[in-house]
């Protein structure tokens, strides 16, 4: 059933040239220009402020001089995913808000531009920085092929391990593929990333559901550990009247689509509630106002205190000229026909704050009001999907279904090991990375206690 | 106001600013746009038997991002007929007679040859005559330039030749080029020159293209030494200005990367009565003088000097032998915790560069912005070790956050001479 009313279509210039990059890359000379501006600290603060502690001075250092196949070896040695990570960290709450030019009263050094200037040049060229190690007989399978799994497994088989990538999805990247803004990475920029981790040996069995199209017995059997990445799942339902309609969808279900199809296939209303106020939500809303959508909303039920965005997310939302209803809750989806015609939201005031510190909001009697919609996109949090993993024994959840494991991200079953949204409940690309790092660290170590401890019986 | 005008052997200047001897001063109206500009002088690109010139010919060496640090050049003398240079001389005099125009000039080491160009210079209606000694390639090689100016005999010989003809001051320009700078300049004044300049330029070359292996600048993928000049080359200038202050007794004009004012006031302080500039002008273009002269007039202003005798020189006595500093003076640095940003370029440069007197120290917040609830690096000195080299307060890249502060370990002045001359 189609939409109430659709977005005019744009010309093809149009739809590029809204989801360009919003942040281009630089020259050579902007980054020679910028690369000395650094000032090439000891110890450096933003390398402290990296959860996967890229050495930020040593590769700025490099690009200053030429040495940019230099630089991106340093990056990617720490960071496998450092072309992601270059477009889409918060690097004003990461690298770049430790960096100590603020302090100094200038601009902090533009780190993540610098980050994928150089890893644009090895990608670019196709330029090979690493090998697989030579083998070492040891089979790892990682569930999940997004920045966790990827980062566990290139890490795994630059030692010598032959690992093996588990995933259900058509295209391997995960979240990087397929749940990033369009104007921050494309597919086929992740994909390439994708092929670098290939190029270690890593092999990618898509369309593969474990638990089902290969038993958890199947799997242990074939490998020495396995590396769970899943991630998270499909958007919450929010529970309320209507959302069976034809236009109410999720918002990792919206990104995707704005990802895999051309842009004018994006069906897109022409006025668009989306119901939350994280960064996705804004991925979603600026999304939508670049697809051609005239009236865009923000509801959310605090205010635009407790928003859980960061402030050049909202930046962003602002000057696509989104309309922010702070402190409103939806109340019922209204249809005709089968199709969204309305969203009826409710003001609320906010209450003491919680536990959590968060001021818990409780609607205002009689303030209901409508507003005119042909969209509702949900944009409050994923589910996880870590049920299937209840067939293992050992592995233990947590009540919002994230994986238990230990500092060597080691689960409740020695074989297992997790990291990444399934087991911090969602963050960053650039912790999941440094989670699957970590993991390979732990899974390397078992492995080799368990293996000198079997020598040392026979 | 100040008063800029100078007094340089015997011939008034409206300003200590001249242009040195170079492309900027090698045609008419290149002079007479310096004048309106406001230029005091201008030395003529050095005159001499027409020569031909390569193509490329300068060489140029940025640092971090900015342009022309160092500046090379293997241009060699005018490329004109010396008739169109007189000729060309006569007319700017005419239509500037307050300005200086200085003849340069560069003949075969014949006593007739200097003569005749003595002669013409003059007749032409020059202010001064500069002798070029200094010229470090492709006229050297024909027994010319910096051949002259290298060996001290030659200098006072062939600077007598042109002062037996010249009615106007003799300048002889040296070059930098030598072992001991004074020696030449007492050959110049024994030879009766009325003033020196210095320095020339300094043997260099540029650099070499890593992937075709030519060197810089490339004319047809060779390459030859030139003459160093910009920035770069003003502590070298500044050196050898103070000793050959120190040595002679007849008048200097400062030459080397003198671009700002200050640069000009620093010459000025270590003994230079005028100071002359190139680089800086083909770089940005006449102009720069507006603020050379609004610059050092403010300067003269705040300190009370009325024209640049009163400070002219002024440095000279404090620059001394090593042997002569007193070795009782004492130093510390000192980081100011409110000022440090946390670069910690202090800690590994004196741990690694110089006398490990810092220790690296983590401040939980210290009133600053404290991103991921991070500590702050504020490093501390370890007064007890500190040498005082000042290598931590040249790194630092926040002005006034270190300073050195001197201690007072109440000891007599001593220095090396008197230490040695008691044992």
């Amino acid at each position: 059933m189609p939409l109430r009313e659709t977005a005019p279509k744009l010309t093809p210039e149009q739809y590029e040239e809204s989801f360009a990059d919003i942040t281009p890359r630089m020259n050579a000379r902007q980054a020679a220009i910028e690369a000395a501006r650094c000032l090439y600290c000891f110890d450096a603060a933003c390398t402290i402020a990296c959860p996967t502690r890229i050495d930020v001075p040593g590769f700025i250092k490099r690009i200053m001089t030429g040495n940019t196949r230099g630089a991106a070896r340093v990056i990617l040695e720490a960071n496998i995913l450092g072309q992601t990570c270059g477009r889409v960290c918060p690097t004003e709450a990461l690298c770049e808000g430790a960096c100590v030019m603020v302090e100094k009263g200038e601009e902090a050094i533009e780190i993540g531009r610098l980050q994928r200037y150089a890893v644009d040049h090895v990608l670019d060229r196709n330029i090979r920085l690493f090998h697989a190690g030579s083998p070492n007989g040891r089979r790892v399978a990682c569930i999940g092929s997004g920045p966790a799994s990827l980062s566990c497994a290139a890490a795994l088989a630059r030692k010598g391990y032959a690992v093996t990538i588990f995933d259900r999805a058509e295209l391997p990247g995960g979240l990087s593929t397929y749940g990033i803004a369009a104007y921050k990475t494309r597919v086929s920029d992740s994909l390439r990333e994708v092929e670098m981790v290939k190029s270690l040996g890593v092999v990618f069995k898509q369309k593969v559901e474990i638990g089902r199209d290969i038993s958890f017995a199947q799997l242990e059997k074939e490998f020495d550990a396995i590396f769970i990445g899943v991630g998270l799942g499909e958007t919450w339902a929010m529970d309320i009247e209507g959302e069976e309609l034809e236009g109410v969808c999720g918002a990792m279900e919206f990104i995707e689509r704005t990802k895999v199809l051309p842009f004018p296939q994006v069906s897109i209303g022409k006025r668009i509630a989306c119901i939350g106020a994280g960064n996705t939500a804004i991925d979603v809303v600026t999304a939508a106002r670049r697809l051609g959508a005239e009236t865009v909303y923000l509801v959310y039920r605090r205010s635009e205190k407790e928003m859980s965005a960061f402030p050049y997310e909202h930046e962003l939302a602002k000057n696509d000229e989104v309309i922010f209803l702070w402190q409103t809750q939806p109340v019922r989806i209204l249809g005709d026909s089968g199709a969204v015609t309305g969203l009826e939201c409710i003001r609320t005031v906010l209450g003491p704050p919680d536990a959590r510190g968060r001021r818990s909001p409780e609607p205002i009697p009689d303030s209901l009001f409508t507003i005119d919609v042909d969209m509702v996109v949900r944009a409050v949090g994923q589910k996880p999907v870590t049920d299937f993993l209840r067939a293992v024994q050992g592995i233990e959840l947590r009540k919002n279904g994230t994986v238990v494991a230990d500092a060597h991200h080691q689960t409740g079953n020695k074989k297992y090991f997790a990291g990444g949204d399934c087991v911090n409940g969602g963050s960053e690309v650039v912790d999941a990375v440094a989670e699957g790092m970590a993991a390979a660290r732990g899974i390397d170590a078992w492995l080799e206690e368990t293996s000198g401890a079997a020598r040392r019986e026979n | 106001m100040a008063d800029l005008r100078v007094k340089f052997c015997g011939i008034e200047s409206p300003n200590p600013f001249w242009l040195a001897s170079g492309p900027p001063t090698n045609t008419a109206g290149q002079v007479m746009r310096a004048f309106d500009a406001g230029w005091g002088g201008a030395v003529w690109k050095t005159i001499g038997e027409r020569i031909t010139n390569t193509s490329s010919r300068y060489g140029g060496i940025d640092y971090n991002g900015a342009k022309l640090m160092g500046f090379n050049n293997i241009e060699l003398i005018s490329d004109r007929p010396p008739e169109d240079n007189f000729r060309e001389i006569a007319e700017v005099k005419k239509r500037y007679p307050e300005n200086l125009v200085i003849a340069s000039l560069m003949v075969e080491s014949k006593r007739e040859t200097w003569h005749e160009f003595v002669r013409r210079a003059e007749d032409a209606g020059a202010d001064a005559l500069e002798l070029n000694f200094g010229c470090p390639h492709g006229m050297s090689e024909r027994g010319m330039g910096s051949s002259v100016g290298q060996v001290p005999e030659y200098t006072e010989m062939i600077t007598g030749w042109a002062k037996e003809a010249a009615k106007t001051p003799v300048i002889v320009k040296l070059t930098p080029n030598v072992t001991e700078v004074t020696r030449v300049a007492l050959a110049a004044e024994k030879g009766g020159a009325d003033a020196v300049s210095l320095i020339n330029t300094v043997n260099s070359l540029m650099g070499v293209d890593l992937e075709t292996f030519s060197g810089r600048p490339n004319v047809g993928g060779k390459s030859a030494h030139g003459g160093y000049c910009g920035p770069a080359i003003k502590p070298i200038a500044l050196h050898m200005v103070s000793s050959v202050a120190k040595a002679v007794k007849i008048p200097i004009a400062g030459i080397g990367g003198v671009g700002y004012w200050t640069d000009a006031a620093e010459h000025i302080a270590l003994g230079a009565s005028v100071v002359q500039v190139c680089t800086a002008a083909m770089h940005y273009g006449f102009r720069i003088v507006e603020d050379m002269i609004d610059g050092l007039s403010g300067y003269m202003d705040d300190h009370g000097f009325r024209s640049t005798e009163d400070f002219r020189g002024r440095a000279v006595p404090n620059i001394k032998d090593w042997g002569d500093l007193d070795l009782n003076y004492k130093i510390v640095a000192d980081i100011r915790q409110d000022l440090c940003i946390g670069c910690q370029l202090c800690y590994v440069a004196c741990e690694d560069g110089a006398h490990q007197c810092i220790e690296p120290y983590t401040v939980a917040g210290n009133g600053k912005k404290n991103p991921n609830g991070m500590g702050v690096h504020v490093p501390r000195i370890i007064e007890d070790e500190c040498v005082g080299c000042n290598l931590c307060a040249l790194v630092c890249p926040v002005d006034q956050c270190i300073s050195m502060k001197q201690i007072d370990e109440g000891k007599p002045f001593e220095s090396w001479k008197m230490r040695a001359a008691r044992q």
